[in-house]
């Protein structure tokens, strides 16, 4: 399957990071690569420090040390939104859609960056702006056939179940054309349907559109079945690296999971 | 027939009044989920920006200069007081809007001074008669009444199409939403934020400026705002046609009220009659007219 996709460079370097939030130490000394168009997981029990890992990807927390390369270019402190800019898209464990808006709306925000027109000539609505609006509203629709939830585009986000809202957010991501997405627990609290829906989605995604994926996940079947590679952590530090393979039969990975005799 | 019309009439313009100044609260509500307090305070510094300046130098320039005061007071909002403040709580930007408030009351009058100032639009001041013919005495209205109707019109046709319409629009209305998903898809809060205080300021200055030349620009200007807090409470805090739907609600109810039940109740009636109704809403319907429904998953 992986070969269809042709792995390339290392599309993000993360090397030493830590992090740590007071006394407490949230990440250290973490470093590990994902290389383009790869599906690279990570995993590890509860606060091992991976929703904080992805947090640093994405600009949310400033780690004390460590540097990231993003496109072979290091990058220095920066917010969210530049992060975005430079083409990461995420979705979050605690699903944050706009709750109030339409699922329609939700997606069209994930195009924001893309809008050229200034706020003045969108005041007005002139030609160009409502040009712009409509190639847009196109991109999206191709997305929302893509994640086969043409029936609810219209319904404001908040009254969706659960499931259903995991995939717009995941279709919002989408919405940005992003080279890196990073995804916290996409399957989180589904049923065995749902799940499968969404494997099929997240594989699709990486094979159709050639997006390079970084995913966090409790489920170890899951997990095994799509990563091309998983970054094991525990209490803030790596413990295992490699491909399902390799990670499934590591010693300290095993102990990690099942507790281990003193 | 025509005393009805006319307390009606007269209820109508006072009511698109408090919705200029309610428009500015559902502006900053729609857009960054705050209730903001400094409404008021911002309509009066508007209006005594507008006052001062347009004793040296013409109204159009006047009107400029207090725009980029107020877009000034946007940023530095932002920088000092908001930014510090991502990801908190409503109530805790609703207080921090509380002294924003008390520092533009004084820091306007430091500034521009304590007394009344006049604001003369030029515009013809004594009431015309119309309709003569069809009701004995016919009807007076004011033509600075029918200006502000018509500037408020436009205002929220224009705002209700930014808002509805825009990309930009669609980033205001997820910045309220959630500010940690806004950012994460590329929208820049600081910016955003800038943009809704600029924009509310600008409506402040409108208010400021069709009160003024009513009123005369004064301290009471202030307090002429919380009349526009049971708009809001009616119309519903994220609605901006709600707004003025509410606010000719609440202008028409008091003027009503005050003329046909005020003699059996005793007078004083228009004081708190808005309050009173925007008890009964918060009791029946405390999204009011237009508002989203909240809905929560259980």
């Amino acid at each position: 399957m992986s070969d269809a996709r042709a792995i390339g460079e290392v599309i993000l370097a993360v090397e030493s990071i830590s992090l740590a939030f007071g006394g407490v130490q949230a990440l250290s000394n973490i470093s590990f690569d994902v290389r383009e168009h790869e599906i690279r997981a990570i995993i590890g029990p509860n606060g091992a420090g991976k929703s904080s890992m992805l947090n640093v990807i994405n600009g949310v927390y400033h780690p004390q040390q460590g540097t990231i390369h993003f496109k072979g270019e290091k990058r220095h402190r920066m917010e969210p939104h530049k992060v975005a800019s430079q083409g990461v898209a995420r979705t979050f464990q605690n699903i944050a859609l706009f709750k109030g808006m339409s699922v329609l709306d939700n997606l069209m925000t994930g195009r924001n960056l893309m809008m050229k027109t200034g706020i003045l000539s969108q005041a007005l609505y002139w030609g160009a702006t409502q040009r712009e609006e409509l190639k847009h509203r196109e991109r999206v629709e191709e997305i929302i056939d893509f994640l086969e939830i043409q029936s609810i585009r219209k319904t404001p986000v908040g009254r969706l179940p659960y499931g259903l809202q995991k995939r717009v957010e995941l279709g919002r991501a989408l919405a940005a054309e992003p080279t890196l997405l990073l995804l916290d627990e996409p399957m989180a609290g589904m049923n065995v349907e749902e799940k499968q829906d969404m494997c099929r989605f997240v594989l699709d995604v990486n094979e159709e559109f050639g997006t390079t994926i970084v995913l966090i996940e409790h489920d170890m079947g899951v997990v095994m079945d799509i990563s091309d590679r998983v970054v094991v952590l525990d209490y803030g530090k790596k413990i295992g690296d490699g491909v399902p393979d390799e990670v499934r039969s590591n010693q300290a990975v095993i102990d990690a999971y099942l507790g281990v005799q003193h | 027939m025509g005393p009805l019309i006319e307390v009606v009439l007269g209820g109508l313009m006072a009511g698109v009044l408090y919705s200029l100044v309610a428009l500015g609260f559902v502006l900053i509500y729609k857009a960054s989920g705050v209730f903001n307090f400094a409404q008021g305070a911002m309509v009066l510094f508007a209006a005594l920006a507008f006052a001062r300046f347009s004793e040296k130098m013409p109204m159009p320039v006047a009107f400029v200069l207090a725009m980029g005061v107020m877009v000034l007071m946007a940023w530095l909002v932002e920088r000092l007081v908001l930014r510090s403040l991502v990801n908190q709580e409503g109530i805790i930007l609703f207080l921090a809007t509380f002294g924003i408030t008390y520092f533009i009351e004084g820091l306007g009058q430091l500034i521009f001074g304590s007394d009344i100032y006049p604001i003369d639009l030029g515009l013809p001041k004594e009431p015309k008669i119309i309709l003569e013919d069809t009701f004995q005495g016919g009807i007076l209205i004011n033509i600075d009444d029918l200006l502000a109707a018509a500037v408020a019109g436009a205002l929220v046709l224009s705002l209700a199409l930014f808002f509805q319409k825009t990309g930009t629009g669609r980033a205001l209305r997820a910045v309220a939403d959630d500010h940690q998903a806004a950012q994460s898809v590329g929208i820049p809060l600081n910016r955003i934020w800038v943009i809704v205080w600029s924009v509310s300021g600008f409506v402040a200055l409108v208010a400021g400026i069709v009160w003024g030349s009513k009123l005369g620009v004064q301290f009471s200007l202030a307090l002429v705002a919380l009349k526009a807090i049971p708009v809001v409470i009616l119309g519903g805090f994220t609605s901006v046609p709600g707004a003025i739907v509410g606010g000719l609600i609440i202008g028409v109810g008091e003027k009503l009220a005050e003329v046909y039940l005020g003699p059996i109740i005793g007078g004083g009636l228009e004081n708190w009659f808005a309050y009173g109704l925007a008890l009964v809403f918060l009791m029946v319907r405390p999204e009011g007219l237009f508002g989203e429904r909240h809905i929560d998953r259980v």
